[in-house]
């Protein structure tokens, strides 16, 4: 394998319902950067069918080139047809890296194209870099379970892949009129080669929680002790007109549902403002919030790690501080609208 | 007859693990080793079918001999034989060398007895990757299906299979041909309390232990840290950022100071107060 064939930087484009997911405009913006440091072609690769005119999203977000494949075998994701996609692009045109939302798709996709190149594949990546002499690109997690942070590598092998984490890149404000240049490729794939068969798609109507889209989240922990102790999260939130969130070892005790919890292995979120109530700020979960506006912590424990983590902090029993919060919270207001 | 493959890890609980603050490793011994939780799912899920469908669950792992305990665990939960490959070669395997191992160890087991079909968990709790399961899957070259909450249909003499795999906003059915493999999400069963047969069958048992020079046509370049093209380069603390200002005072006073710092963002209450 001669490295010096592989070139530019690649970005794996996720589209569905004729739209472009968020998470590829974030990594076409971290991917400029990489692109940029390196002096490379930053590319997006399209897969799908009457997906061609999304291009021109894509080039305002930053890309040179769009690869794309528009067939209708691409109609529907489908691991083993998007995958010989990938492998074909990559064959013929040899990236030296290619990054994948941590979507279900992405990560799906990037597992299957991994051990079929073969490559090294790091997975949930919440920082990238890349040597700028060398090009090694420079993959960094939280790991082990504790309150580290890995930088992975793969010297030996091209391309280099990585799955990134939503909500942690950001996108570029999209260049209104940039473009770039199309490559239209196809590969002969027949249906009956497809093992896979897509038969129905069922949207939930459930009314979802949408946490990741609040303005304020009041983020509960185990220090609130049970169940019931919980309550005082949704008191707090309702008051301040805010949504629910929580830290995983919540959701494992069955206090709330998974789609309110923030961290690595749930959603990252962004809100203006963000509580974080008898959460003691391990790593995973700082990772999916720490880009929010405004930190405030209330924690018992005056080490806990959260304090490093937050703008304002106030060390003491939940029990106590919040309840006076909504009491002075609404007495303010109140008094707001009468001086109105 | 259906033969079902689970592939299972024993992982550190490590929402007990410590972390040594100075080199900052995890501190293995400090934390006991469980079955991987999300593999128990997977395990229940294979029981499952081979009550409704009838056949036979096996398990697969690698690992060092101390997984053995978490086999056990399976055969708790219902399967009937269990396979650990342990050998130092494998060790340090990242996704991809750990994918091979788990394969070559899986042909080996369908030389015996053909596999219909194979199930992993969503991810591992320490690996964290969900990279292995679609890994074995390209490898065998049958068709991965991740996400899978719900099993619909198994239809060996037709020769398919139909589950529901999650998406962001819902599911969609899917139907493969068998042989194939699921990645199983954790929502997809509960595990309940083994039955008092299973746990003494579970205290007796002996899962079949295989090295590498027991599984055939290895390529021994391919295992272990050697065979693992992602490698750790640093390990680091998080940047610790200045730290937030600790507001003074007794209670009433830190939360009046609080309240100044929200009612500086007056406009987010007043859009919900409709003033
Ligand atoms: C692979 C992996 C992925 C993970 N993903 C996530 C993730 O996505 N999100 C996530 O959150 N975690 C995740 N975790 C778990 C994470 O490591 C922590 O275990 C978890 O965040 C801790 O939750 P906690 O802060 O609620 O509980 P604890 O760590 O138990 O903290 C409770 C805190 O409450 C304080 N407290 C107790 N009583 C009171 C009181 N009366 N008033 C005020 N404070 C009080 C205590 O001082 C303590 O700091 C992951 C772990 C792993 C290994
Ligand atoms: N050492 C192993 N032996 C057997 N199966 C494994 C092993 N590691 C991972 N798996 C399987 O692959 C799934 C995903 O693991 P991971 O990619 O590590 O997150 C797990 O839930 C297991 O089903």
């Amino acid at each position: 394998m001669d490295f010096k064939d592989y070139k530019g930087v690649w970005v794996f484009i996720e589209q569905k319902d004729d739209m472009v997911a968020s998470v590829s405009l974030e990594l076409l913006g971290a991917g400029r950067k990489l692109a940029d440091k390196r002096g490379v072609e930053l590319a997006g690769i399209l897969i799908g069918e009457n997906v061609k005119h999304l291009t021109k999203t894509v080039f305002e977000a930053g890309a040179d080139t769009v690869y794309v494949y528009d067939q209708p075998i691409f109609k529907h994701y489908r691991t083993e047809s998007y995958m010989k996609a990938l492998l074909d692009c990559s064959d013929k045109h040899k990236p030296e890296i290619i990054l994948y939302g941590a979507t279900s798709t992405g990560k799906d996709l990037a597992s299957a194209v991994a051990t079929d190149l073969p490559t090294g594949l790091t997975a949930d990546t919440t920082e990238l870099d890349v040597e700028e002499e060398t090009g090694l690109l420079l993959a960094s997690r939280p790991a082990f379970g504790g309150n580290i942070m890995a930088t992975i590598l793969c010297k030996k092998y091209r391309p280099q892949m990585a799955t990134v984490r939503s909500k942690v890149m950001k996108a570029l404000p999209p260049e209104i009129g940039r473009t770039g240049k199309i490559v239209e490729e196809t590969i002969s794939l027949k249906e009956e080669d497809i093992r896979t068969k897509v038969l129905e798609i069922v949207k939930e109507t459930v009314k979802k929680v949408k946490i990741d889209e609040a303005d304020i989240i009041v983020a509960g922990g185990k220090g609130l002790g049970s169940f019931d102790g919980f309550q005082l999260i949704h008191r707090l939130a309702e008051t301040l007109g805010g949504a629910v969130g929580a830290s995983r070892d919540v959701v494992e005790a069955g206090w709330i549902d998974h789609p309110h919890q923030v961290g690595q292995t749930g959603v990252t979120v962004t809100p203006k403002i963000y509580f974080a109530i008898g959460i003691s700020g391990a790593i995973q979960h700082i990772v999916g919030m720490k880009n929010s506006g405004i930190i405030i912590a209330i924690n018992k424990d005056k080490e806990a790690p959260i304090f490093q983590n937050c703008h304002y902090g106030i060390v003491g029993d939940a029990f106590e501080i919040v309840p006076l919060l909504i009491e002075m919270f609404e007495h303010a207001l109140a008094k707001e609208k009468v001086t109105k | 007859m259906l033969h079902i493959v689970a592939c299972i890890k024993q992982v550190p609980d490590t929402k007990i693990i410590k972390m040594n603050p100075k080199t900052n490793t995890m501190d293995r011994r400090t934390a006991p080793a469980i079955l991987n939780p999300y593999d128990a799912h997977a395990v229940e899920e294979a029981v499952r079918l081979k009550h409704k469908y009838g056949g036979i669950v096996s398990v697969v792992t690698m690992g060092p001999p101390p997984a053995v305990s978490a086999i056990k665990k399976c055969i708790e939960i219902g399967a009937d034989e269990g396979y650990l490959i342990t050998d130092r070669r494998f060790a340090g395997a990242d996704t991809l060398a750990t994918s091979y191992a788990v394969t070559k160890a899986i042909e080996k087991i369908a030389k015996t007895r053909p596999v219909d079909l194979i199930i992993c968990g969503k991810m591992s709790i320490d690996g964290d990757t969900g990279q292995v399961g679609p890994g074995i899957a390209r490898r065998l070259d049958i068709p991965p299906l991740t996400s899978v909450n719900k099993v619909v249909e198994i239809n060996q003499e037709e020769g398919y299979a139909i589950v529901h795999r999650k998406l962001e906003d819902g599911y969609e059915a899917v139907r493969s041909t068998l042989p194939c493999l699921f990645s199983v999400e954790k929502t997809i069963n509960e595990v309940p309390y083994s039955p008092l047969p299973n746990m003494i069958k579970a205290a007796r048992y002996t899962p079949q232990i295989w090295s590498v020079d027991d599984l055939e046509g290895v390529d021994i370049t391919q295992l272990g840290l050697k065979g693992s093209p992602t490698i750790v380069s640093k390990v680091w603390a998080p940047p610790k950022p200045a730290g937030g200002s600790i507001l003074e005072g007794n209670p009433r006073a830190q939360v009046e100071q609080l309240l100044s710092v929200l009612l500086e963002k007056k406009e987010l209450f007043e859009a919900k107060e409709g003033v």
